[in-house]
Formats: structure tokens, C-alpha cells, sequence
């Protein structure tokens, strides 16, 4: 088959016909940057939301989880071992919250090369006492440095600085705590903890999440200061989080850990499925509404070829008289239907980018998002793929029933009728 | 080959199945030899129109066996049936079917650019060759909607031309046409005949042209009268 013949008639009918070609390839490029465009800016939401949370959970937590006893003293007896035993009312066993033998776990594991690095941090709740009011709350003892560099928590620091918790007694509070409790940097916030310990810290920042809960009752110091707060010693750790190069593995190494050091070990995954739903519907409806944008399209394209058709039925006529077969002639419509896709499309992805461009720098500043100035957009060339991929197959799908239907015109049947 | 038949049917028979089942070609047994300038003759409904789409390979729906060149046709697949339509068979319909995306020299090769036997640069030579034996070089950068019905007509016949054809087929070619343009194509197909023993068979109601032909063939009732 002569393809360069047969491409040189369709680009011919084309331009015979430019008004509407370029009607058909709009509608092919409308739906591909809308649909880029959409499901870069869905995306790039997802992204936020999901690093809004995912960038504060340790890839894997290691810790003391407040539960009963695996090994029950019934399984230990030989008499009933091989029977399968019910136990009710059992009760969970307080193995403390210290990890034991943290140091030595924190030191072989900032030596295992799967792993960035390791922040070991005390949690505990507290009060916060303001004159005779009283707020519940949480106090985290943090490695500065690994917690920085695990979970970039300056960035959410809005006033101060992380390092000023190196000096003593110092302490960072959630920018919802200190409006409710009307403090300012340099005031002194007392704290009770729950074993009847009192503190003074003096504030040296606010740290402003965006998430009203947490902002309400979180608060930062160092571990040197929390262990002391508590009435513990230096070796007193309760969670041991890591972050590893291939976060995908989180689940595996998180049960690996649990096993290795014995203590409960929680993977982002299942300590975030909600969001991952959440992420996952988005898609699913940002990739649907381009999806049906694309296939509005194709039935753009089905009218257009279709009403050409009619319009060249001489032409069609005239072809098959002199030699051109009813394949030939099915080429040169589809054909005509991919230059439409193809155009249509290349120009899609280049103003799906420029509508991308244009979301990126649309100026998004909420308060509650300080890290946030405009609009998230997430530029991924697996968008492009698909774009450019979905045009080619609407268009070649539109076009082939019209196609068809020319193919299968009967000169005879034309000429005769003049 | 042991004779120069260029077209020859037995037994060809084609029915009408709207509105009613109705037998438009019976039974033609017909020759045509090479070289010759054919005229078929008929009233209108007698069935010389539909026999000459039958002859052209175009209409596949009847009985009886067809050979061009003494190739038998009848059964063959769409495609093998165009190309035997490229290479063997030119067309000139009363209507001229000019593409109006091409200008006149593009409409001409086209059915050569089809056929590929020859290159580009040969087909546009031997294209304006055609256009010229038929007075029309100079028209041949022209949009085809530039040219009057008679000066279509012709560039109608040099695309018929173009690929050396066995046999050119007319379905009143003059019929559009003025008395003059109409002598004109007329003169054109007797000269093609006398000077390169070009076989031609045209349809036609016009009994003067049909006069000044080789042969007659005569048609009633999807019969050949001798």
C-alpha cells in the first residue's frame, strides 16, 4: 500500500475541509489539557495533603504499644498445650513505655544501610497550666538535628527557631496553644506532667501545622529537657523513628524490626491508610472527568469524518473507479482521523503544560499552610503518556466506524445516481 | 496469446432486487477485440449502463463469467478487482469527478501515484504529454473549479489515460456536453483509436456519436440485438 499517496489525499481533504479540522483538533486539545492540567493539579493536591501527613510520620515507628501479654502463662503448661485455649478478661500488661536498651538499638541502626536516619524522640501528655486553667497536651522530646532532617520540622516553625531548643528548658508550642493561652515568646508556660512532676519552660517558638488538632495541644522540646520534665534518665526513649532511601519496604522492615528488637513496630502505610483512600479517589475522579472530556471528543471527531463522508462520496467514487481499493480508502480515513488526533493532541500537551504553569503560580497563601505560596501542580511525564496515548485511541476508534463506512461505498451506486 | 480479446463475457446475467426481483442484463455472451471503438446503443432501461458497470469490474453482483485480457475476473477480491481497474481500465463518466483538492495535473497522476509503476517524474511527464495531445497543458497548474464542463471532460479522459489503460470505458461521456465540446471529446476518442489503437467502449443515447463508431451494439431488454 502507498502510504505517502494515501497521506498526501487525507492532508488534502484536511485542508479542503480546515474549518472544520480545526474545530474537531480543539476539541481533541481541550480535552487533553484538560485533562493534563486536571490531573496535574489533582495530583499535586494529593501530594500536599499526603505530605502534609506522610512527611511527619517516620517511615517506621518503633515503640511500646500498651497490650496483653503474647505468651500467656496457660501456653507455657504442657498439659494444655496442645489443646486450643480461650482466656477471657485479659488484661494488658504495662511494660512501661521506655524502649529498653534504646541506645544500643538507635546506634545498629544508624548503622544498617537501608536507613537515613534514625530520630529517637519522648512523647508524654501533659498539662498546660495557665493560671487556674489547665489544657491537656503533649510534650515531644526530639532529637533537633535527625528531626529536622527527617521531617523538616523547621518548616513548620513560624516564629523562632528549632536550634534555640538547645538551650535549657526551653520549649516550642503550637501556635493554637499559645493563642488559646494568650503567651508570647520569652513567657514561661508551666507544665505537669502525669506523674506529678511540675516544670517551667521558657517559650521560644510556635510551630504552626495547619491541622488545628495537633497545633492545640502539640508541643516540642529537646530530649535532654523532656527526660528531665518526666523524672527520667538520659536513656529514657519511647519512639525510635527511622526513614529508609525505599520507602515501599516500609512494611517489610518494619516486621523485621519487630521481630529483631522485639517492640511494636508501625509501617507509614498502615499507620496512614485513610489518606492513601483519600488519595486513591482523587485520581479516580480526576482521571474519569479526563477521560470522558477525551471521549466527548472522539465523538467530535466521529461527526465530523462522518459528515465528510457525505460530502465526498464523489470523490470516494472516483477513487475506487481508478484503482484505489476499499482498504485504501479506509486508510485515508483513518488517517484523516489521526492527523486530527495527532495535532490535536501534541497541541493538548503543550497547553496542558502552559495550564499547568499557570496553576503553579496562581497564589495559594493560606495560614494554614505556611510551606504553601501557590498552587500545587505535579509535573509527571506519565500524564503525557497517557494524554497523548488516549487522544490517539479515541481519534483512531472515532474515526474507524466512519472509515469503515467509506470503505465500503459502492461507486456504482454514486455514479450512477448523477 | 492466442487472440486479442480484450474483453469478453459468457453467460453474464444481473438481476434487480429493488422493488421487485427483475432481470436487467440476460444472458450476454460479448466480445470486445483490441483496438476496437465500441458504442453501446439502448433505450433507456434497457441495461447498457448496467452492463458497462458490470464490464468495469466495479459491480461484483451478477452470474455468468467475465475475463479481461483473458483473465477471468468474476470471484476476485476487492482489492486484486482494483487493481485490475488501475492497470487495465480507464474511466470517463458523464459526470467528470474531478477531485476539487487537486489541481489538474495532480488529478491526471493520481491514479498513476496509485499504481506506482512509474515515478513521479515520469507520471508528470507523461501527464502533460496526455494533457497536451488533448490541448490542455495549459491549464495544467489550474484548481479543476477554474475549468469550464468541457475542458473538464478532457482532463477527465487524460486521467483515464494515463496508465496506458487495455480499454477505456465511457458512460456517456458527452451527455453534459454541449454539440461542439461534445465533437470535440468525440474527435479526441477517434484519434486515440486511429493513432494508438486504443480500445475504447463508451455508453451512449446519442445515436449520431454512436454512427461514427466502429461497432454498435445494440441492447433491448438486457439483450444484445445483432
Amino acid at each position: 500500500m502507498n502510504f505517502k499517496l494515501i497521506l498526501n489525499i487525507a492532508f488534502h481533504l484536511l485542508i479542503a475541509r480546515l474549518k472544520q479540522t480545526v474545530v474537531a483538533a480543539v476539541g481533541v486539545t481541550f480535552g487533553i489539557a484538560m485533562f493534563i492540567a486536571l490531573v496535574s493539579f489533582m495530583n499535586g493536591l494529593n501530594e500536599l495533603l499526603d505530605g502534609l501527613m506522610l512527611n511527619r510520620t517516620p517511615h517506621v515507628r518503633l515503640y511500646n504499644e500498651v497490650k496483653p501479654s503474647e505468651n500467656q502463662p496457660l501456653d507455657l503448661s504442657y498439659k494444655y498445650k496442645k489443646n486450643v485455649n480461650f482466656i477471657n478478661s485479659i488484661k494488658p500488661k504495662d511494660r512501661g513505655k521506655s524502649i529498653y536498651n534504646a541506645n544500643t538499638i538507635i546506634k545498629v541502626l544508624k548503622e544498617d544501610k537501608r536507613i537515613i536516619d534514625v530520630a529517637p524522640k519522648v512523647t508524654s501528655s501533659v498539662l498546660f497550666n495557665s493560671g487556674t486553667i489547665e489544657i491537656a497536651g503533649f510534650v515531644n522530646g526530639i532529637d533537633m538535628v535527625a528531626e529536622d532532617k527527617l521531617f523538616k520540622i523547621s518548616d513548620y516553625i513560624k516564629e523562632g527557631k528549632v536550634t534555640d531548643l538547645s538551650q535549657n528548658n526551653s520549649i516550642i508550642i503550637g501556635k493554637g496553644l499559645a493563642d488559646k493561652m494568650m503567651l508570647t515568646i520569652g513567657d514561661i508556660i508551666k507544665i505537669s506532667t502525669s506523674n506529678g512532676n511540675l516544670a517551667s519552660l521558657k517559650i521560644v517558638g510556635f510551630s504552626e501545622l495547619g491541622i488545628a488538632e495537633i497545633d492545640n495541644v502539640m508541643s516540642y522540646t529537646s530530649l535532654a529537657t523532656a527526660q528531665k520534665i518526666l523524672g527520667q534518665p538520659k536513656n529514657y526513649i519511647t519512639d525510635i523513628q527511622l526513614n529508609l532511601y525505599d520507602k515501599e519496604t516500609a512494611a517489610a522492615v518494619a516486621k523485621e524490626f519487630h521481630k529483631a528488637f522485639n517492640l511494636d513496630a508501625m509501617d507509614f502505610q498502615t499507620a496512614n491508610a485513610q489518606f492513601e483512600t483519600g488519595s486513591t479517589v482523587r485520581s479516580i475522579i480526576s482521571y474519569s472527568v479526563g477521560i470522558v472530556l477525551l471521549i466527548v471528543a472522539g465523538f467530535g471527531i466521529y461527526n465530523i469524518l462522518n459528515m465528510m463522508i457525505y460530502e465526498k462520496m464523489d470523490s470516494i467514487a472516483i477513487l475506487k473507479a481508478t484503482g484505489f481499493s476499499g482498504d485504501d480508502v479506509k486508510w485515508i480515513f483513518i488517517s484523516l482521523s489521526l492527523i486530527i488526533g495527532l495535532t490535536g493532541g501534541v497541541f493538548g500537551l503543550v497547553f496542558g503544560y502552559i495550564f499547568s504553569v499557570i496553576i503553579d503560580n496562581v497564589p495559594f497563601e493560606t495560614t494554614s499552610l505556611p510551606t504553601v505560596k501557590t498552587y500545587p501542580i505535579d509535573y509527571n511525564a506519565v500524564y503525557y503518556v497517557i494524554g497523548i496515548s488516549f487522544a490517539l485511541c479515541t481519534t483512531v476508534i472515532s474515526g474507524l466506524f466512519p472509515a469503515l463506512k467509506a470503505s465500503k461505498v459502492d461507486p456504482v451506486e454514486i455514479i450512477r445516481g448523477k | 496469446m492466442d487472440n486479442n480479446k480484450v474483453i469478453e463475457t459468457i453467460g453474464l446475467t444481473k438481476y434487480f432486487y429493488d422493488p421487485v426481483k427483475f432481470q436487467v442484463i440476460k444472458e450476454v455472451d460479448l466480445s470486445i477485440n483490441h483496438g476496437e471503438f465500441v458504442s453501446i446503443v439502448g433505450r433507456s432501461g434497457s441495461g447498457k449502463s448496467t452492463l458497462l458497470y458490470l464490464l468495469s469490474t466495479m459491480d461484483t453482483d451478477y452470474e455468468g463469467e467475465l475475463y479481461i485480457h483473458n483473465e477471468l475476473v468474476t470471484g476476485q477480491l476487492d482489492a486484486q478487482l482494483a487493481k485490475i481497474r488501475s492497470e487495465k481500465i480507464g474511466f470517463v463518466f458523464q459526470f467528470h469527478y474531478l477531485l476539487t483538492e487537486y489541481n489538474v495535473l495532480k488529478n491526471v497522476m493520481l491514479p498513476g501515484l496509485k499504481l506506482g509503476k512509474y515515478s513521479n517524474e515520469e507520471l508528470e511527464h507523461r501527464a502533460i504529454g496526455h494533457l497536451k495531445t488533448l490541448g490542455m497543458e495549459k491549464h495544467a497548474l489550474k484548481m479543476t473549479n477554474q475549468l469550464s464542463g468541457g475542458e473538464k471532460q478532457r482532463v477527465a479522459i487524460a486521467r483515464a489515460l494515463i496508465n496506458d489503460p487495455l480499454v477505456i470505458m465511457g458512460d456517456e461521456p458527452t451527455g453534459n456536453l454541449d454539440r461542439k465540446n461534445g465533437d470535440l471529446v468525440f474527435d479526441i476518442f477517434k484519434k486515440l483509436t486511429e493513432d494508438f489503437k486504443q480500445t475504447i467502449l463508451i455508453v451512449t443515447h446519442d445515436t449520431d456519436f454512436a454512427d461514427k463508431t466502429d461497432r454498435i451494439i445494440t441492447m433491448e431488454d438486457g439483450r444484445i440485438l445483432l
